[in-house]
């Protein structure tokens, strides 16, 4: 019976392929794939591709920004340099805190916020606009409201002082400054993730709510038993995209702090585009940009290992 | 179906988009042009399109020139300063530079040494009446003069200083040392003001070692040793630089001035959270405005080797690759005259550098109000290092003070400073 009824429909398909034939002059699909993939390739290989290849190669050399001298070949000396340099350290140390922290915060944050504007009631819609609003607004200007929200006589310090609190100067001070830098970060991207949470949260079936209400299980239950394996694909892209937002942290730290006090805030990508523009030490930014590469890569791929190993138990 | 639309698609933008392509390509190429045998068009490339008023004060000069004769024709680019460092190194990649640019003093030994830059010739009689700040040297030859220079200055009031019976410092007679701190002290124990002092540390770049290196060199520190510009050992790590690094971090330890300032150090002065204010003569227009008679424009502190400020502001020279050479020469040499000075230096409110121009500026003319600036500049202006490393000195001497008022031990930081000068100038063969 299967067969009757499916085989008209493929007879009917050929025959309208071979009638077009003719008509798309001799092109094979795997030409039209091509040119489809020219715009994109061109673009990734320029500004990709060609750049990552000629870190792999500028890492070894004493490039300079501006230099009269060609470059040469000196060998691991730039990474000799690099991993005695106090700051390099302090830079990765920062980076890593910042991942580690931001990335369970903020999507926890974001997961909150999905589940408050995701009850139907009038005027949802507002506030999933409001909590939106941060991530359309450029980080730089989000950075320089920032700068003067955390000022020490700012608005921040000023509602602490109501409470009676003395507001520390926040950027000023290296225990708070790193701090400062991740809620505020948290703040402007958590609108991004809470409109992913939503859209898993709205691929979830209606009836399996309605079924673990009939068995009687109580709103925690439901969250844990429910929602939360529906969202493990959801989980896991917003695992991967903030931790790699939060590894290369730079414009913040360019336009609030440059790296102070006493190197707090200091993170890999914004020592690399320090030595690597202001200080003009080309061959010794790629080093640097080397060794962050290998670190990201290295991250993406556990991740990816431990959400894959997880996905095979189930 | 579905691939054919796409395909015609795909043409489409393909045809649509390789004549912008081009024509991006067509206006790369064409920055600096000039004809053979001598004659035709000379690009001029400034910093200055953010500023109205200079930039028409340059514009005058070109304009005067291309009347004066018919062999050359200048065209003034303008770009905002903020791109135009970036926008010189990329064309000088490219070998595209043009054949007149503006360049910020320090920078340009870096790009002499890049070869950017091609010597000034024949022009030594007339840039002797220039301020020595203000024309750009490297290795004994000239590479840039200037129209004019800024001055660093503390402002305060007379009303103020008379008030907690504080001396008025003259050119000739500075604070010294313990006079500074004691008047720091008395006003800030008053209690009448936030801070006593106000260094502006908000500012950022060039603005560190501009201002504090200064500080450094009255204490009898630099940022590296200019005898042979090879090493900054014992300069910059020594007793001297150890005492101005302690006293500098003392003046927030001491709540003389904050930590870091406010967005506009000239404003909080003029609303009277603090009693004095150290910065460039640029505010001396505005502090007039408010306090009248009132302000006053001091020399700053001797703490040992007389008061220093910094020299050297935006210059003029030549590149290496302009195609016509002699013409370019023709023009700078055209443009140094007194009148131009005159004229660029009133645009932008700033010192001229002859005596010349000097006279024809209100204001800057023998025993004018602003006078007393060019006299700073005569007596104390010292320019930042004549080495192609300045701009990595310049990163490193405002990481190391940030760091140092930010409390990190004085003699660690000055020292680490030391090993990555001294690295990046043995990394470039001392730049020989």
């Amino acid at each position: 019976m299967s067969s009757t009824t499916y085989k008209p429909p493929v007879t009917a398909q050929v025959a309208e392929k071979t009638l077009h034939k003719p008509k798309s002059a001799g092109r094979s699909p795997g030409t039209v794939a091509l040119l489809m993939l020219l715009p994109a390739g061109v673009l990734m290989i320029t500004f990709l591709i060609i750049p990552i290849g000629l870190t792999f190669v500028l890492a070894f050399t004493n490039a300079r920004l501006i230099s009269p001298e060609p470059a040469h070949f000196i060998g691991l000396d730039n990474f000799s340099r690099l991993f005695g340099n106090d700051t390099f350290w302090k830079s990765l140390r920062n980076t890593v805190i910042f991942a580690v922290v931001i990335v369970p915060f903020q999507s926890a944050l974001a997961l909150g916020l999905a589940l408050l504007v995701n009850v139907k009631m009038r005027g949802v819609n507002f506030f999933r606009t409001v909590y939106f609003l941060p991530v359309v607004t450029s980080m730089v200007v989000v950075s320089m409201l920032w700068l003067f929200l955390y000022q020490p006589n700012g608005l921040i310090n000023a509602v602490l002082a109501k409470f009676g609190i003395q507001g520390p100067d926040w950027l000023g001070n290296p225990s708070t400054a790193l701090f400062a830098i991740i809620v505020m970060s948290a703040w402007q991207a958590v609108g991004f993730h809470m409109v992913i949470w939503l859209s898993g949260l709205q691929t979830i079936p209606g009836e399996l709510y309605e079924a673990a209400s009939l068995d009687g299980a109580s709103p925690v239950q439901q969250f844990l038993h429910v929602t939360w394996p529906g969202l493990r694909q959801t989980f896991i892209f917003i695992l991967i995209t903030i931790t790699i937002a939060a590894f290369s942290l730079f414009t913040q730290i360019n336009i609030m702090t440059q790296g102070g006090p006493l190197d707090s805030t200091s993170t890999v990508v914004f020592q690399a585009v320090r030595t690597g523009f202001a200080q003009q030490q080309t061959g010794y930014a790629a080093a640097i940009s080397l060794v962050f590469f290998v670190i990201v890569l290295a991250v993406s791929l556990l991740q990816r290992y431990l959400t894959r190993e997880k996905e095979a138990g189930r | 179906m579905i691939s054919r639309t796409i395909k015609r698609l795909a043409a489409t933008i393909l045809v649509a988009a390789t004549p912008l392509a081009l024509a991006a390509c067509a206006k790369g190429g064409s920055s600096a042009s000039s004809d053979s045998a001598g004659g035709g068009t000379l690009t001029m490339w400034t910093h200055n399109a953010g500023n109205k008023n200079e930039l028409a004060s340059i514009q005058k000069i070109v304009t005067d020139f291309n009347g004066s004769q018919t062999k050359y024709k200048v065209d003034v680019q303008a770009f905002p300063q903020d791109s135009y460092n970036q926008s010189v190194v990329a064309a000088a990649a490219a070998k595209k530079l043009p054949c007149i640019l503006d360049i910020d003093g320090p920078n340009v030994p870096n790009w002499a040494w890049a070869g950017y830059l091609a010597p000034l010739e024949g022009m030594d009689d007339t840039l002797s009446k220039f301020l020595p700040s203000t024309v750009g040297k490297y290795q004994d030859k000239i590479y840039s003069y200037g129209y004019y220079d800024v001055a660093l200055t503390i402002v305060s009031r007379k009303s103020v200083l008379k008030k907690y019976g504080v001396r008025i410092p003259t050119i000739e007679q500075p604070w010294t040392a313990e006079e500074f701190d004691a008047a720091l002290k008395k006003i800030r124990d008053s209690g009448d003001f936030d801070y006593p002092l106000d260094i502006a540390t908000s500012f950022t770049g060039e603005w560190w070692p501009y201002a504090y290196s200064p500080m450094l060199q009255s204490f009898g520190g630099d940022l590296i040793n200019r005898t042979d510009y090879k090493s900054a050992q014992g300069v910059l790590n020594g007793p001297e630089a150890l005492n101005w690094a302690t006293w500098f971090r003392s003046l927030v330890t001491e709540k003389y001035v904050p930590l870091k300032s406010g967005a506009d150090p000239a404003k909080d002065f003029m609303n009277g959270k603090s009693a004095m204010l150290y910065n460039g003569t640029w505010t001396a227009v505005d502090t007039r405005k408010k306090f009248g008679d009132d302000v006053v424009f001091l020399p700053p502190a001797d703490f040992g080797k007389g008061p220093k400020i910094g020299g050297g502001s935006w210059q003029w020279g030549i590149s290496q690759n302009c195609s016509d050479a002699a013409g370019a020469m023709e023009y700078m040499k055209f443009a140094a005259q007194d009148k131009y000075v005159a004229g660029v230096a009133e645009a932008t409110t700033n010192i001229p550098t002859t005596d010349a121009a000097a006279a024809q500026v209100k204001g800057y003319e023998p025993g004018g109000e602003n006078d007393v600036f060019r006299e700073f500049t005569k007596t104390f202006a010292v320019v930042r290092p004549e080495t192609p490393g300045y701009p990595f000195i310049a990163t490193e001497f405002t990481k190391t003070a940030q760091d140092i008022l930010n409390g990190a031990d004085p003699q660690k930081a000055l020292d680490q400073a030391v090993k990555n000068i001294d690295a990046n100038q043995e990394s470039n063969n001392y730049f020989e």
